[in-house]
């Protein structure tokens, strides 16, 4: 009894240590963060004496397409000449708010970061505008009523990639007065790409009668939900002509369901989506997607650009989008090899 | 009539035979069924498909609920399990090959086997409360997902991995018999030998259970240990069903549709008591009401409610003390309020 208790204490101690061996672990990369840039900082200022430096808070790593807009802004800054502080807030915002924090104390020229959520920044903000340092956010913005805390937001605009894929839809069916069938697999509900793709892409068709999306329903921006919804969606409705999806991801999940239903993706049904990942682009070249809207992530030489336009002091507009394309199946084919995400 | 009432399967079957009533009246095709490319195509269908990780998973939490435990950290196992057996299989030169196949399934499950020891040994060792022994799986093990599919979706072309989720035989899919495989197992596992008696000792009292003799630790140990390779074919089915494994999104809230599951069939948390053919029925319920939801097209920003509202019907529904105290109100009826006010007073 006495030796089954040690044995219970050991291991209960070992997943302590365990627990807090992870927790430490987390303390330390922040620090690192924190101290290393201090002394780069010091040296790049001895070294070259108007290098700009940079600080950069990303989200985190949880998708391929983040993956990309990480190494793109990494890229561009050495590109650019521009000393980069780069900080993995691994998607919480209170390590988001510390690495904000530490680029204050730091003294960097400029802070840019994609916040992880939309609420809650105006005081660390308020802290960089009191400190003089210009802020710029990308890829997401933050719900703040005063925007003098930001100087510009550079990202996709979601609206817009939904007209243009809604425009397309349009262009395709121009010459046919017959009710076309849209079925929509939506983004995670409540999500600012979900809202703003549907919203686009219903303003584009909205004139055009014949154009109708017979069901909607979320696939929460993954494949299996797409696979499991389009499933239901097969069965529901006998006549599906076009499916659109707000993002490629969905879309490749609902592709396996259309060809277990025994009918060709592309052809039989019409697929659009949005983002424009590797296998999306692998799965339009062999004529399963009929058109992608690109939502790039690969604007890091137009924030390097917007840094050093902050720094010369020039007016910025509060919004930049970012500079994005469509592929049909064609372009897709030609594109493919030099996709980098 | 009153026995029929009496046995513990009644109202989880007359659930599911409501859902599937309305089914029939608001969508006739929900039934039909057709042979399409060699296979059964229809509603029904997609329910066991897409139902077998849920039911898997399901099966393997109902014995850790009988031992008044609850494990939090399938959903984490499942999207372990997805990633590694996809990084295997997209690390090696030949996706498709029988050994490579093979070799990823079962590291993959003896990792979930590995896993659901951990548990058990926090458990029973340990002696930490179950929910927060396995909490700590279920929150380090996305980590450990993504750690290993370094936060990237992983796709694999492997015909013969895509068969296990997606595959069909004898004109089903082919999950169903490991579903069929596993149920009748553990059915066997426990009600044909002494192991559920034990199980169900051990959830009553387990260290009354130990002074009779039965091993408490070692019957914990091996339940956790059987949940983690439940959640592992899980992870499996549903990695292979879409050839991709997300260790972001994978299982993720599988554990509390498991534990409803559970509930619905008649399971009590108290542990104790378990139906292992009660949570087949309940884990059915769910999907039936998730497709019949995807069906009948309800807005997405309503679904959750939906869900809850039918939810919530099911239990009260199978809550005795709430169907006694509608009975009892009806008898109450003959007396006048007043008297009865006045007796409080």
């Amino acid at each position: 009894m006495r030796k089954a208790k040690k044995v219970g204490v050991l291991t209960l101690l070992m997943s302590l240590m365990l627990v807090t061996a992870c927790g430490s672990n987390n303390g330390a990369t922040t620090k690192e963060n924190a101290n290393q840039p201090d002394k780069t900082t010091t040296e790049a200022t001895v070294a070259t004496d108007k290098k700009i430096v940079f600080g950069f808070s990303q989200v985190g790593a949880e998708s391929g397409w983040r993956t990309a807009n990480t190494t793109s802004i990494q890229d561009s800054a050495k590109e650019a000449g521009i000393d980069l502080k780069f900080s993995d807030a691994q998607q919480k915002q209170e390590n988001q708010i510390k690495a904000l924090r530490s680029f204050i104390q730091q003294k960097v020229d400029v802070i840019g970061f994609s916040p992880v959520v939309e609420s809650g920044w105006d005081t660390v903000l308020k802290e960089a505008k009191d400190a003089g340092i210009p802020v710029i956010l990308t890829d997401r913005s933050v719900d703040s009523t005063d925007t003098s805390l930001y100087v510009t937001f550079l990202g996709s605009d979601f609206v817009l990639e939904g007209q243009k894929a809604g425009e397309w839809l349009v262009e395709e069916y121009k010459d046919t007065t017959d009710q076309v069938n849209i079925v929509e697999l939506q983004g995670t509900t409540g999500s600012a790409p979900a809202i703003d793709r549907k919203e686009g892409f219903e303003a584009a068709i909205k004139d055009h009668s014949n154009l109708k999306i017979i069901t909607s329903q979320t696939g929460d921006f993954t494949r299996a939900k797409g696979k499991e919804v389009m499933q239901a969606f097969l069965k529901a409705n006998k006549d599906i002509d076009v499916l659109y999806a707000h993002n490629d991801d969905m879309a490749l999940g609902a592709i396996q369901a259309i060809e277990a239903a025994g009918l060709k993706p592309g052809v039989d049904i019409k697929i659009i989506t949005v983002d424009g990942i590797k296998d999306g682009f692998q799965a339009a070249s062999e004529g399963k997607i009929n058109f992608i809207v690109e939502c790039n992530p690969l604007f890091g030489g137009q924030l390097m650009e917007a840094v050093k336009g902050v720094v010369e002091g020039k007016e910025l507009p509060k919004r930049t989008v970012t500079e994005e394309g469509t592929f049909t199946i064609e372009q897709a084919k030609e594109a493919l090899p030099n996709r980098k995400y | 009539m009153a026995r029929l009432m009496k046995h513990h399967l009644f109202w989880p079957l007359t659930m599911l035979a409501g859902l599937l009533l309305f089914n029939l009246c608001y969508s006739p095709d929900f039934f039909s069924i057709q042979i399409r490319n060699g296979h059964l195509y229809g509603s029904l269908i997609d329910i066991l498909n897409f139902g077998a990780p849920l039911i898997v998973v399901a099966i393997g939490m109902t014995l850790v609920i009988a031992t008044k435990g609850v494990d939090l950290s399938v959903g984490s196992i499942v999207a372990i399990t997805g990633a590694l057996a996809c990084m295997t299989l997209s690390k090696s030169s030949d996706q498709n090959g029988f050994a490579v196949v093979l070799l990823a399934i079962v590291i993959s499950l003896v990792l979930a086997i590995v896993l659901g020891l951990w548990n058990g040994l926090l458990v029973s060792l340990g002696g930490i409360q179950p929910i927060i022994a396995t909490l700590i799986l279920m929150v380090a093990g996305r980590g450990i997902a993504q750690l290993i599919t370094s936060g990237q979706i992983i796709t694999v072309s492997s015909p013969r991995y895509n068969y296990i989720g997606a595959g069909s035989l004898l004109g089903l899919p082919f999950s169903v018999f490991i579903v069929l495989a596993i149920f009748i197992t553990a059915l066997l596992l426990t009600r044909k030998s002494a192991l559920g008696l034990f199980i169900e000792s051990v959830g009553t009292n387990s260290e009354a259970s130990r002074l009779a003799g039965i091993r408490s630790r070692a019957i914990l140990i091996s339940v956790y240990a059987f949940c983690g390779i439940c959640a592992g074919i899980a992870g499996l089915i549903l990695s292979s069903n879409v050839s991709s494994a997300d260790g972001n999104n994978a299982g993720l809230w599988v554990e509390l549709d498991a534990i409803l599951a559970v509930v619905i069939g008649g399971t009590s948390m108290n542990g104790g008591r378990f139906y292992l053919s009660g949570t087949l029925i309940g884990a059915l319920i769910i999907q039936t009401l998730t497709t019949t939801i995807y069906m009948i097209g309800v807005p997405p920003e309503i679904t959750l409610v939906v869900k809850a509202f039918v939810v919530l019907v099911v239990c009260l529904i199978q809550s005795e003390a709430f169907r006694k105290k509608i009975f009892e109100r009806r008898k109450y009826r003959k007396y006048s309020d007043k008297a009865e006010v006045t007796r409080h007073a």
